[in-house]
């Protein structure tokens, strides 16, 4: 077996391995290419971190991801384009299935957002910078060198804000995290994975590596024979004579959420008739987890590969609370990962095993009806944007409106058996593991089914069976962009600063 | 109970009608969109119409990967388009051809004058052209054997009303501290008396189910005795040839060639353009069986068990660990060098999908492991549908589009349909304990 310190951190880019939490700062560009030779040169020197952990920490970071729009632009042809997968070259916005699939109708329809809707306003480079605190700003003058004025337009700074581990509506985010299996030490045989893991093989984040079914997703490929240029990229593990675009590159999935704050904590408030408690115990449900962060079922009795043991706040399956009366199935971390196995807990020999397979030996009708986990996770990445406004203060009828809300980013290697999965059949699912008739509190639509039934509603279980129905739930979170980018490792960066310039853009 | 059957009326298309047969069907739909929802109340076929009918469609079965065929080092032979109307229906299936004639004689003979054969001068009437060309299936699939469409929404409007009656009488018994009985015994006494009330006045409807026929009964023994019967002789056979027989057929895994072709992106659309709209989704596919006699029994002896386990172990609401499958059915079709399968399915394309990789892979992988352009399988059983993006592709390029469909009930999953059974099942059978009432109570 491999060992860690044999990845190739060094090709990677640093946001695959490092959330840059001692990063506040940031600054998030969607530009356009105005001049793709000056772009390609700003390319070949530009200080794209890679992934290797140093000692002190740096102190600034930057990254990059590219729409198709964006590497068509840089000279990639449409041969090579065609390698990658059907929803990255659609785009999020570019068919109406998919929109409706995401959820994003109504008012989160595409023709509404703010970027990325339509072809006027798509992006093609996303620039994330990072830095420490009243840093930033010297970060992106560095990063703005003569040669980025030439070769880029700013389409759109998204807005960011330090809002310390926290979202918008006040809860402790990023503590869940899928941890990567650098070091390939898992099996990905569904016999040995019947319980839920949170090691996650690379490929499932990383392209050119397995993913949990151990295979390797399309990419594109090149033949040195006839591509020399592709000399300078890492060669396809699976496929040794060829050499990997993909290699050490994922997908970036980002979607610009309006949180309504003050609408969420009002709602909240009126839903429990004042109380202070019983508010922040709702929101808490919607929510599935303490505001601090905390989870609200039990400890995990058993070790959960890849969650250390003393990690009070992620220590945890739902596996003991199959019907959600400690933590709804409705809630959003629990659709989100439901930290389901291969299997339904419970079995204790192969018999069980196998009669389970055949569909037999479950202990409750609604058993078993949630995918497996592992095939659908997510790397979430993402910055809060807007003015902070403290619940209490969200609760006063003069609540200051704003735009603010979450910039969501996950990274993915395969878009829609995992972003577009998540989102749809968990998140916006009305009728998720079994339920009846609601979306994910904090981030569906409310949009009724065709035949007229609602889904605004949000159900909490009780021991007595006297469901406490929370009805008329308003849309809380409202989609104002989004894109899919793909952000590559750093010799295939290489390979883009050097391809050559066609046609119009040919300096002369 | 009422048993379920099933239609499927075939007939080739005529030669350059097919546009225009498209267009007619259709004209069926809710503003004549491709999406394939159609307008229960159409002109043509009023599906509301027909009581009796869970779900239908009406689809055009073109060979479009026919030249797969080729690294085989076999030419594709010719396959005219065929239109098919394909259903599932309660009770006899002679019955609902009298149903089709009285209520859409019209609309079928205008839909199925665009075929070769209609007319036909030996079926004096369309009852009996109808009777011709069902094409049985060679392994069928029903959710809940017997569910009526008049149940599914008599169940349904009675889970309705007890929803919105629950929270007075919470109320109500909350106020009345004075009974000796629990919580839970009051709250369902109050249910069962205000459901009673509801017959009374006519608002809320639970018809008995019918007596099963005994015609039906009798066939169904017999082939619940009668297949494991046959097995059990032919049994020593059987475990003769099947050293040679699984030799040979890991050699053709080995030497079958693989294709790993993607589905245009053109064809991707088509097919979405039709999905998520319901919460139930309909699913085509079509595909020639691997050629040679091996391949052909393997494939025929699955689909045989398939029917057998459908039929007497997997017909209350689970077939193998899937839970959201409506109906399904496999058909033979050209002789036998075809295959057709046809599935009405809860969720997204994507979570069936998942189901079909990570729950059922292994069953999948036998049976359509005997077609082309499955990814390869080891054993009949490993890899195959694991092989993620050869089977992805593959499914969707022998994946079609629907002309016209059509669903009783568009907003219930078999879930749903399983868990409005069960409040009935309550109100009719007393639970034991104040737990079993509460996990009654929660249902509703
Ligand atoms: C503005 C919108 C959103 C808000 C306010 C929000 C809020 C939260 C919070 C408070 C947590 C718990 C913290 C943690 O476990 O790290 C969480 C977890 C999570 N969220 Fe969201 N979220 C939003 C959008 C999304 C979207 C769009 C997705 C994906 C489609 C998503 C997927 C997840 C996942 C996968 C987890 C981790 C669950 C786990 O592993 O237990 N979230 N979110």
């Amino acid at each position: 077996m491999r060992k860690s310190g044999d990845f190739e951190y060094d090709d990677l880019q640093g946001l695959v391995r490092f959330a840059y939490g001692k990063l506040p700062e940031t600054c998030f560009m969607l530009l356009n290419i105005a001049d793709a030779s000056a772009a390609k040169q700003w390319l070949s020197n530009a200080p794209i971190s890679n992934a290797v952990s140093t000692d002190p920490l740096p102190k600034t970071a930057l990254h990059i991801a590219f729409t198709v729009a964006g590497l068509r632009q840089l000279g990639l042809t449409d041969a090579v384009i065609e390698s990658f997968p059907d929803e990255f070259i659609v785009g999020m916005s570019g068919d109406e299935s998919r929109s409706r699939r995401l959820g994003d109708v109504d008012e989160n329809a595409p023709t509404r957002w703010q970027w990325g809707g339509d072809s006027d306003n798509l992006p093609h480079v996303l620039l994330l910078l990072y830095a420490e605190k009243n840093a930033i700003n010297n970060w992106r003058k560095t990063v703005e060198d003569s040669f980025f004025s030439t070769a880029f337009t700013l389409l759109k700074e998204l807005p960011t804000t330090d809002f310390r581990n926290a979202e918008p509506f006040g809860f402790a985010d990023g503590i869940s995290q899928p941890l990567i299996d650098w070091a390939r030490q898992q099996s990905t045989d569904a016999h040995d994975r019947d319980s839920y893991s949170n090691l996650l093989a690379i490929g499932e984040i990383v392209l050119g590596y397995p993913n949990e079914y151990s295979q390797y997703n399309p990419r594109p490929l090149f033949n040195p024979k006839t591509e020399p240029a592709a000399m300078v990229l890492p060669n396809a593990e699976d496929q040794p004579a060829l050499k990997d675009f993909g290699r050490n590159g994922c997908y970036l999935v980002l979607r610009q959420l309006d949180q309504d704050v003050p609408g969420f904590w009002q709602f909240a408030d009126q839903a429990s008739d004042h109380d202070s408690d019983k508010r922040q115990q709702l929101a808490e449900v919607m929510v599935g987890r303490h505001l601090d962060g905390s989870p609200l079922v039990a400890k995990s009795k058993i070790d959960i590969p890849g969650i250390d043991s003393n990690d009070a706040n992620n220590l945890f399956t739902y596996n003991d609370d199959p019907q959600g009366l400690k933590c709804p199935i409705s809630a959003h971390v629990r659709r989100a990962n439901p930290r389901t196995g291969e299997m339904t807990p419970g079995h204790s020999n192969w018999l069980t095993r196998f009669l389970k397979i055949l569909g037999f030996c479950n202990k409750r009708p609604d058993d078993d009806l949630v995918a497996s986990s592992r095939f659908h996770r997510l790397l979430r990445r993402g910055r809060s944007y807007g003015p902070v406004l403290s619940p209490d203060a969200a609760l006063k009828p003069d609540a200051p409106v704003a735009e603010r809300g979450l910039q969501f980013i996950c990274l993915v290697a395969n878009i829609s058996r995992q972003f577009e999965f998540v989102q749809n059949a968990w998140v916006m699912n009305s009728k998720f593991g079994g339920i009846q008739l609601e979306r994910d509190p904090l981030l569906g639509h409310r949009r009724q089914l065709y035949d007229g039934d609602s889904t605004n509603h949000f159900n909490r279980s009780d021991p007595t069976g006297l469901t406490q129905k929370i009805c008329a739930l308003p849309q809380f979170i409202t989609v104002r962009g989004g894109g899919y980018f793909f952000m590559p490792g750093l010799r295939a960066i290489k390979y883009l600063a050097a391809l050559p310039n066609h046609g119009s853009d040919k300096v002369s | 109970m009422k048993p379920q059957s099933t239609f499927m009326i075939c007939a080739a298309v005529r030669e350059g009608q097919l546009e225009s047969l498209r267009d007619l069907l259709r004209s069926m739909n809710i503003s004549h969109k491709k999406n394939g929802l159609v307008n229960p109340d159409n002109s043509l076929i009023p599906f509301s119409r027909f009581p009796n009918l869970h779900m239908a469609r009406l689809v055009i079965i073109e060979a479009t990967t026919a030249d797969d065929i080729k690294a085989f080092g076999l030419e594709p032979k010719p396959w005219s388009p065929t239109l098919a109307f394909l259903g599932d229906i309660d009770g006899d299936r002679n019955d609902f051809f009298d149903q089709l004639v009285e209520l859409a004689e019209q609309g079928l003979t205008q839909i199925f004058s665009f075929c070769i054969g209609f007319p036909d001068a030996n079926s004096n009437t369309l009852k009996h052209w109808l009777q011709t060309h069902d094409v049985v299936p060679d392994a069928n699939y029903i959710n809940w054997l017997g569910r009526t469409v008049k149940q599914v929404h008599e169940e349904a409007a009675l889970h309705q009303c007890l929803a919105e009656y629950l929270p007075q009488a919470v109320d109500d018994v909350r106020h009345n501290t004075t009974s000796p009985l629990s919580l839970q015994q009051q709250l369902r006494q109050s249910l069962l008396s205000y459901v009673e009330m509801q017959k009374q006045t006519g608002r809320l409807i639970l018809t008995a189910p019918e007596c099963t026929p005994c015609r039906w009964q009798l066939r169904n023994l017999l082939h619940k005795i009668g297949i494991p019967l046959v097995l059990l002789l032919l049994l020593p056979l059987f475990l003769l040839i099947a050293p040679i027989f699984l030799l040979r057929i890991r050699m053709l895994e080995q030497s079958d060639p693989e294709l790993f072709i993607r589905p245009t992106r053109e064809h991707i659309k088509q097919l979405s353009a039709q999905e998520d709209w319901y919460v139930t989704n309909q699913f085509n596919v079509f595909g020639y069986v691997k050629p040679g006699l091996v391949r052909l029994l393997t494939f025929k002896f699955i689909l045989l068990l398939t029917n057998y386990i459908a039929r007497h172990i997997y017909n209350h609401g689970f077939l193998t660990r899937i839970k959201t499958i409506h109906f399904a059915r496999w058909v033979f079709l050209d002789d036998n060098q075809r295959v057709y399968f046809a599935s009405n399915y809860d969720g997204s394309h994507e979570s069936y999908m998942d189901d079909f990789i990570n729950k059922v892979g292994w069953g999948l992988n036998l049976a359509f492991g005997n077609g082309i352009g499955y990814p390869r399988t080891r054993w009949l059983i490993k890899e195959g549908a694991a092989r993620e993006h050869q089977f992805k592709y593959s499914q969707r390029r022998h994946q079609f589009p629907s002309e016209v469909w059509y669903k009783a009930y568009p907003d219930l999953t078999a879930t749903d349909l399983a868990r409005n059974h069960r409040i009935r099942l309550g109100l009719e059978v007393r639970q034991a304990s104040d737990a079993d009432i509460s996990e009654w109570l929660s249902l509703i």
